[in-house]
């Protein structure tokens, strides 16, 4: 008994503050560590590409070899720029959207309707599968399918299918979720006015999820804005601007690639990765305000 | 069984019904499983008196939120759910009625308020309208929100923020929103589900009072389990327990001499 007070009035308040101490900084140390590899590419990105951006940068196609060599010699910043880049790039993820939003957020719905039923779970596992599919494997089957036999010749609508098939998953995974997190209660305050069930669907469920719905097409289109593989072997690159969905189209991940294989644009690199970095990191901070704003629930 | 018993039986059905003319609903027969031969509601025969207030008692899942739901058919939205027997609304089965039709006659409240949450208040009253597609003048829609508001004693308290979002309101005031929104279409009878579990004392006292209140327009079904909540507002009581409908008289009768001994020793807090 004795032994039991002492030992319960024994001070060891010291030892705990020191463990308290140990572990925060571990904890600082940590997150540190984890940040630094994102500070360290925006901040090289910057840092490499900020000479080339200018006005010209976004309003003007991509200098041939000659043009960028001379400049280059001479000291000075390469002429043009990746308009046909960035014009083909949204024709190719508005396209991919386009077909993706529709089916996606359709397929989610159904699979919240029958959550229990065999179809409705095979589905959802074929949706699962389809998100592992390497991107190049997609953009082959998207060559065989489009390339070859719809637009007889590389095009962005045979990018905008691959790109499309990539999305799917993620958007029909996300409507799914969103529609979980909505109260039945919502659902039923409308069947008890009355309201036909394909209506609650249009005019309660989806207004209520839409900001989900948002942060998943937003996170969607994030995703495949970068994807290089698939387009290499559907849209293929144009020198101008194109807006002609069966014709070659340039997108900026494959102007990119076709930079660092060019010695004399090095430079070009990075100002555009730095501004598809930015694009990707705004888009993925508007869905984080817009998920924020879904306390509405 | 031999027909003395099959008598004595009947005699006993008879004297829990309390003789109601001209009723609202009647309800016949009525069993619903929510599996094969799970009942959950078990040969329920009663008849709801025309403006006037009546309670479903019982303790947790004895059926008494299934056979309100039953009442507009929202139990309908369990799959593989077995309905048997009747219920009439006047002359008409509902249970052959559309329940798009159904719905707009006999309206529903529900255990926690549910506006909906992308729309205005105002929006939230003519919820059943515009989701229905039933295109009204301005004017007409004005009058539908302010009479309905008015009816539930919002009017004075939202008149000002009518454009504000639904949720904005507290607890009490959000649960009148949802009975504005089931009255605006002028329901004959509005069936309520345990609707004031999820408020606070004062406003559920405002709730209780609205009701007494609207019992004078419409017929109201109201499950509780709040025995004091029945025995304060409702005419008639009913006594469930485990999917039958033990009791069914006017309130006062019941609270003070009860004829089934389960009745009793619910009333009396022996269980429950």
């Amino acid at each position: 008994m004795k032994a039991q007070i002492e030992l319960a009035n024994q001070d060891n308040s010291s030892y705990r503050k020191l463990k308290d101490r140990i572990f925060f900084w571990f904890i600082v140390v940590m997150s540190v560590v984890t940040i630094s590899p994102i500070v360290m590419i925006i901040g090289k990105l910057v840092v490499k590409g900020f000479r080339q951006f200018n006005f010209n940068f976004f309003t003007q196609t991509t200098p041939d070899t000659f043009e960028a060599m001379m400049a280059v010699s001479q000291g000075e910043i390469i002429p043009g720029g990746i308009l046909n880049g960035i014009t083909g790039s949204l024709l190719v993820v508005v396209l991919a959207s386009v077909m993706a939003i529709p089916l996606g957020v359709i397929i989610g719905i159904y699979l919240y309707e029958n959550q229990a039923k065999r179809y409705a779970g095979l589905i959802r596992s074929i949706a699962d599968v389809l998100q592992g599919v390497p991107s190049i494997v997609l953009g082959l089957i998207s060559y065989l399918w489009i390339v070859k036999h719809v637009t007889t010749g590389f095009s962005a609508l045979a990018g905008s299918v691959s790109l499309c098939i990539m999305m799917l998953p993620l958007i029909i995974r996300s409507t799914e979720e969103t529609m979980k997190m909505i109260p039945t209660s919502i659902k039923e305050a409308g069947l008890a006015l009355g309201v036909p069930y394909y209506k609650i669907i249009l005019r309660v469920l989806i207004p209520t999820g839409f900001s989900g719905l948002m942060t998943g097409i937003l996170l969607a289109i994030s995703r495949i804005i970068g994807e290089t593989a698939p387009l290499m072997l559907t849209t293929l690159g144009s020198p101008v601007v194109n807006m002609n969905i069966a014709k070659p189209t340039s997108a900026v991940p494959l102007l990119i690639w076709e930079f660092y294989n060019d010695p004399n644009m090095v430079d070009l690199i990075w100002s555009s990765s730095l501004f598809l970095m930015g694009f990707v990191l705004t888009l993925n901070i508007i869905s984080k305000r817009i998920a924020a704003k879904r306390r509405t629930i | 069984m031999t027909t003395v018993a099959m008598a004595e039986k009947q005699v006993k059905m008879e004297e829990r019904i309390v003789d109601i003319k001209n009723p609202v609903l009647s309800i016949q027969d009525l069993s619903i499983a929510y599996n094969k031969d799970k009942y959950a509601v078990k040969h329920v025969n009663a008849d709801i008196k025309k403006n006037a207030i009546t309670a479903i008692m019982g303790p947790s899942g004895c059926g008494k939120s299934t056979l309100l739901r039953a009442i507009n058919r929202m139990h309908e939205l369990y799959p593989d759910i077995v309905t048997e027997g009747k219920i009439n609304l006047h002359d008409d089965d509902i249970l052959k009625m559309s329940t798009i039709k159904l719905r707009r006659k006999i309206g529903m409240v529900f255990q926690r308020p549910n506006p909906f949450p992308t729309m205005s208040i105002y929006d939230n009253v003519i919820a059943g309208y515009k989701l229905n597609g039933i295109k009204l003048k301005r004017a007409e829609r004005d009058e539908i929100v302010e009479r309905s508001l008015r009816n539930v004693a919002l009017w004075d308290e939202v008149k000002d923020s009518l454009m504000k979002k639904g949720t904005f309101l507290s607890g009490g005031q959000q649960q009148r929103l949802c009975i504005a929104r089931a009255l605006a279409f002028q329901p004959e009878v509005i069936l309520l589900d345990e609707p004031t579990s999820a408020l606070d004392p004062v406003a559920t006292a405002k709730v209780e009072d609205l009701l007494v209140e609207l019992k004078k327009d419409y017929t109201i079904v109201l499950v509780t389990h709040n025995m004091s909540q029945a025995a304060r507002i409702s005419d008639y009581s009913m006594f469930m327990y485990l999917g039958e409908l033990v009791e069914y008289d006017k309130t006062k009768v019941m609270f003070t001499n009860p004829r089934d001994s389960r009745t009793e020793g619910y009333l009396t807090g022996k269980f429950g």
